[in-house]
């Protein structure tokens, strides 16, 4: 299979910027361009602006920076299967941020994030510690350790939330939702946009990494340091994508499988297209939580969780040959 | 000049390399043989700076392989090691591109790309230039990687069983290809080789391994001998010589 042309990539910017401008214009309250122009203009361009805009932005930086975290893990990992929520990595920050609701409500989100980061980072050094030790007979056995290692911080996590009449707070973060958005509210996402952009400037050293710690070391980088690099974009972003909108299962697992197929592991050509797919994928499944049972939603968490799953298991069978 | 002295290595109790001092002066084609478990992978890891000695220094053109910057003796010295499991789906092309990122920090400039386009033709690479990875033969595979490090194109070139999975074909090209790459751009090239004919025919120079140490070096005519042979491997071998090449019968 040859990669594809470099000009589909604006053909592809311009599907999702479809997207992202139907998604502006769904929802209960009456955004129409009739209205934005006609009837009642005020309300309809505050309603604009003050929510839907920036649940469109949200639902942009946070599928792109998630999907390019699961690339940064996979390469890191050098494993098809991990992504932050197979790594402990997203559990983890979710343990961060219920000891901060616990200990310090008081504190700003940027510091909330900031303690989700280091528990994200802290979590996953556990699973790459765990993983030394461990005989890997087949790649599936990693993201088992990954599944189990965040099963317990989980459980360590709901036991003092249950203790501590949290577990709302925690369901919140665990599930995606992006009907909380508003302005004001999401603006800790551009920092993992901002990560993601630090991610394509290092794109060759990544992909190098990924080729293990020999190559990389005969090519003259410093494994060591592009792991950490790599391990503190994941974290933060992980964190920040949590700490606005909660987790979003299975999206930086098959967005950069799918890329992969068709374009294959260089990361400065595919690092693009895994953050526009990102960004599609979380806009799609937006929408359509939105329209399935008008005029309630269902959380992206759960759209992602129907449809990911399906994918995922379409991935694992078709890979099945050659995987690893 | 490579500068090996007194590298011991040593992994939870077990001796592998034991005070081996080595003295590998540039150009020409040099072989290392030996059993299975003398230590000659090690060594040549050790040397690339992939593996930590125990003890003992390695100097390559007078720099310390453990103090000097990975950057500065990637321009120097490259290393292939033998098991490569590269689970990433690049195309050929991209993994040869990528032995210039010493030189050029990935943007590449004319001369780079020279570099590239020579390395997949000496390596009959062309054709396959556009596939992943993934999709290739195991020997074709090798030949990326090895194009990939011909690329790199550095003063010193290891590499550990390069004719791993090729067929008798390409094993001679590859072994040619070294001969070439040495006499005619002053490369000095290190392998490890299991197949003691070719290391016969091609080296300037064999060292040979058994239980951690150097227990003979010299040009190929003073290390193909029965003796050598049987003191190296513990096998009885006829050694015969052809055209002024000599090569080792075991097989009975």
């Amino acid at each position: 299979m040859k990669p594809l042309p470099i000009a589909t990539l604006p053909l592809a910017t311009l599907g999702i910027g479809l997207l992202a401008v139907w998604s502006l214009f769904v929802g209960v309250s009456d955004v129409s361009l009739a209205a934005l122009f006609g009837g009642a203009p005020d309300q309809a361009t505050q309603v604009l602006l003050v929510s839907r805009l920036p649940r469109t932005l949200a639902l942009i930086l946070a599928g792109a920076a998630m999907a390019v975290s699961g690339l940064l893990l996979q390469m890191l990992v050098r494993n098809r299967f991990v992504e932050p929520s197979t790594a402990g990595t997203a559990e983890s920050a979710i343990f961060g941020m219920m000891m901060v609701s616990l200990l310090a409500p008081e504190m700003p989100v940027f510091g909330r994030m900031a303690v989700a980061s280091l528990c994200a980072l802290a979590g996953t050094g556990l699973f790459l510690a765990i993983l030394r030790q461990v005989p890997l007979r087949s790649p599936l056995v990693v993201p088992l350790v990954g599944i189990m290692l965040g099963g317990v911080i989980t459980a360590m996590t709901e036991f003092i939330a249950f203790r501590q009449d949290l577990i709302q707070s925690v369901r919140g973060w665990e599930t995606g939702d992006f009907s909380a958005i508003l302005l004001g509210r999401y603006e800790l996402l551009w920092l993992s946009a901002a990560l993601t952009g630090v991610a394509y400037l290092a794109a060759d050293r990544f992909t190098v990494a990924g080729m293990g710690r020999d190559v990389a070391t005969n090519l003259g980088i410093d494994h060591r340091k592009v792991m950490a690099l790599g391990l503190v974009i994941v974290s933060m972003t992980t964190a920040a994508v949590i700490a606005t909108c909660g987790m979003i299962p299975f999206l930086g697992l098959i967005v950069p499988n799918v890329v992969s197929l068709v374009r294959g592991d260089n990361m400065r050509g595919s690092l693009p297209w895994v953050a526009l797919m990102g960004a599609g994928l979380v806009l799609a499944c937006d929408i359509a939580g939105r329209l399935v049972i008008h005029p309630y939603e269902i959380p992206i968490g759960t759209m992602m969780g129907v449809i990911g799953s399906a994918l995922f298991l379409y991935l694992l069978l078709r890979r099945n040959g050659h995987a690893g | 000049m490579i500068d090996v002295k007194n590298i011991t290595k040593r992994y939870n109790g077990t001796v592998v390399v034991d005070g081996v001092s080595l003295s590998l002066p540039a150009g020409g084609v040099i072989s290392l043989i030996g059993p299975n478990g003398a230590g000659k992978s090690t060594l040549l890891s050790i040397v690339s700076r992939l593996l930590p000695m125990t003890s003992g220094t390695v100097m390559v053109d007078g720099l310390d392989v453990t103090t000097t910057p990975g950057e500065v003796l990637a321009r120097r010295l490259s290393i292939l090691r033998q098991d490569n499991q590269i689970m990433s789906r690049l195309t050929v092309e991209d993994l040869v591109a990528f032995g210039r990122y010493p030189h050029s920090k990935g943007r590449l400039t004319e001369a780079d790309r020279g570099h590239i386009a020579k390395a997949l033709r000496y390596l009959d690479l062309e054709p396959l230039s556009g596939r992943f990875l993934d999709e290739l033969s195991g020997g074709q595979r090798q030949r990326a990687f090895i194009a990939m490090v011909l690329c790199q194109d550095t003063e010193y070139i290891l590499l550990d069983e390069p004719l791993n999975n090729l067929d008798v074909k390409h094993a001679v090209a590859m072994m040619k290809l070294f001969r070439r790459t040495a006499d005619e751009f002053g490369k000095t090239i290190v392998l490890v080789l299991h197949d003691i004919n070719f290391a016969s025919c091609y080296s300037d120079r064999i060292v040979a391994m058994r239980d951690g140490r150097v227990v003979h070096q010299g040009p190929p005519e003073v290390i193909i001998t029965p003796d050598v042979i049987r003191d190296v491997y513990g096998v009885e071998a006829q050694v015969m010589e052809n055209a002024g090449q000599r090569i080792a019968l075991y097989y009975q």
